[in-house]
């Protein structure tokens, strides 16, 4: 990450930049409880943090007043696992791009900003607790068609035995580098959950091992895409600009030909 | 069967009529620029389109249907989509990743479906009176004045350049969109965008161009 010049509205103190930061985070008891945007005032946030650290600040200050601290999802803390989440200031990861929340840098913000952070938003990503939502919608999709049978009982081809064009591989590649954090569905005006399926699709559908069940594996995902209840694509491009890994559109125009065809063939 | 309840059908079926209601409006654009650069052209153009059967009792219930397609699929859509998200963001920050127009589509859509009802009213309805009701005989030679008049007052002239205004920026999203709905993104995309785009502000322009050449025109002066 290149380190940025520190802007002119954050303060120095003791060498370090910090910020007073103005947070109105979503607080929800459970699933069955409403919840509401709670005000918390943070000071002494360093532009250096990641907003999961600055989090982790703000519960600490919490905690110590005996207060509930503020439930977010997290693990890898280093963009792979697609695990953390947020919506801050309206955008799924933050204002960034192609970064998930752990590496968004609190030096992308301003002394005094006032910051709102949500969970992502959709029917199918219910809210567990505060900003934590069940994603596990995303996890029946890929259960539906998101994987290939192989023989592994002795007599295991290896994969690199069987030619795959270089654009095909590169292209299968960009495709499962999609973590399932979710950001596309959050991003959505719709909340459509076309791109990851379509990358979970698309990762399959470019490669020969990945053919043999291709007519099934693009009717079972996006069947099983509809019963979750996500909304329809309706191409404003704003998944592809939002994810953390750069998943493009191409791969949801694949799978509309790959789907297309399937339902031709029966 | 699965092809019918499925979300993708529903962008094909959105696409194909949107495409399949581009080239209308291009024949219509066609016929449109007639009136400005040869009123009798105009006229016999229009006397076809009125009285050819082919055009009269295949093509104009096809027209209606593909209208009457796309914009109550539309409306599925939209409701669907709300359906999607019950509790909305506190904040949410669509103009970050997407512009203005492909995010509100449904309301130029609207305009458009609100224009399509005025536009029916002064010409297929008048038209089908004159035909059928008044049962006046063929007079292929009324068409280009019939037109004139229509722009004479100020307000009908406005409404339809602000509702072609708003076609175009539908346009403007949804021609080059349906070929992503139909699976076409490739090497050729950037140049499938650059003509829809070109579409979507031609076309809507020359409607408007021939609307105010008609309210300026001195034969109602």
């Amino acid at each position: 990450m290149v380190d940025e010049k520190p802007s002119n509205k954050q303060q120095t103190t003791n060498n370090y930049i910090t910020m007073k930061l103005y947070l109105k985070i979503w607080r929800q008891k459970d699933a069955s409880t409403p919840g509401k945007i709670v005000d918390y005032t943070l000071d002494g946030v360093e532009g250096d943090m990641s907003f999961l650290e600055m989090l982790d600040i703000l519960n600490e200050e919490l905690v110590s007043k005996g207060e509930e601290p503020v439930e977010f999802d997290h693990d890898c803390r280093e963009g792979i696992c697609g695990t953390c989440s947020l919506q801050i200031n309206g955008e799924p990861h933050g204002p960034d791009r192609l970064v998930t929340t752990c590496q968004l840098h609190m030096r992308k913000f301003n002394d005094g900003d006032t910051i709102v952070i949500e969970p992502f938003r959709a029917n199918a990503f219910p809210v567990i607790k505060d900003l934590i939502v069940d994603r596990s919608a995303f996890d029946r999709i890929q259960q539906a068609g998101g994987y290939i049978s192989v023989n592994t009982s002795g007599n295991t081809v290896d994969a690199n035995c069987i030619p795959i064009n270089k654009h095909d591989a590169d292209e299968a590649m960009d495709a499962a580098t999609c973590i399932g954090c979710g950001a596309c569905v959050a991003a959505c005006k719709n909340a459509s959950a076309m791109l990851f399926t379509s990358a979970k699709v698309s990762q399959f559908a470019l490669l020969p091992q990945g053919r043999i069940e291709a007519v099934e594996r693009v009717q079972n995902m996006v069947r099983q895409m509809d019963l979750e209840g996500f909304g329809n694509c309706t191409n404003t491009g704003a998944c592809e600009v939002e994810c953390p890994k750069g998943i493009s559109l191409t791969n949801i125009a694949r799978m509309n030909r790959e789907y297309l065809s399937a339902s031709l063939k029966g | 069967m699965s092809l019918i309840k499925s979300s993708l059908a529903r962008k094909y079926v959105m696409a194909l009529s949107g495409l399949f209601l581009v080239i209308f409006l291009l024949l219509h654009v066609t016929i449109n620029l007639a009136s400005v650069l040869s009123p009798d052209f105009f006229n016999e153009a229009s006397h076809f389109m009125g009285y050819n059967p082919l055009v009269q009792f295949l093509m104009q219930p096809i027209l209606i249907i593909g209208v009457i397609v796309h914009f109550v699929m539309g409306f599925v859509l939209e409701i669907q989509n709300k359906k999607a998200r019950s509790i909305g963001y506190v904040k949410y920050n669509g103009s970050a990743n997407a512009p203005w127009v492909s995010r509100n589509m449904i309301y130029s859509g609207l305009v458009v479906l609100a224009f399509l009802a005025l536009h029916f009213y002064d010409f297929w309805v008048h038209e089908m009176a004159y035909k059928y009701v008044e049962a006046n005989p063929e007079d292929p030679t009324r068409y280009y004045h019939e037109t004139v008049e229509k722009f004479s007052p100020i307000w009908r002239t406005v409404l339809y350049v602000i509702s072609f205004v708003l076609l175009g920026l539908h346009l403007w999203h949804g021609f080059a969109s349906s070929f992503q709905s139909m699976g076409v993104n490739n090497k050729y995309t950037p140049n499938i965008k650059r003509c829809a785009k070109t579409f979507a502000v031609v076309v809507p322009l020359l409607f408007a161009f021939i609307a105010i050449y008609h309210h300026l025109n001195p034969i109602t002066h």
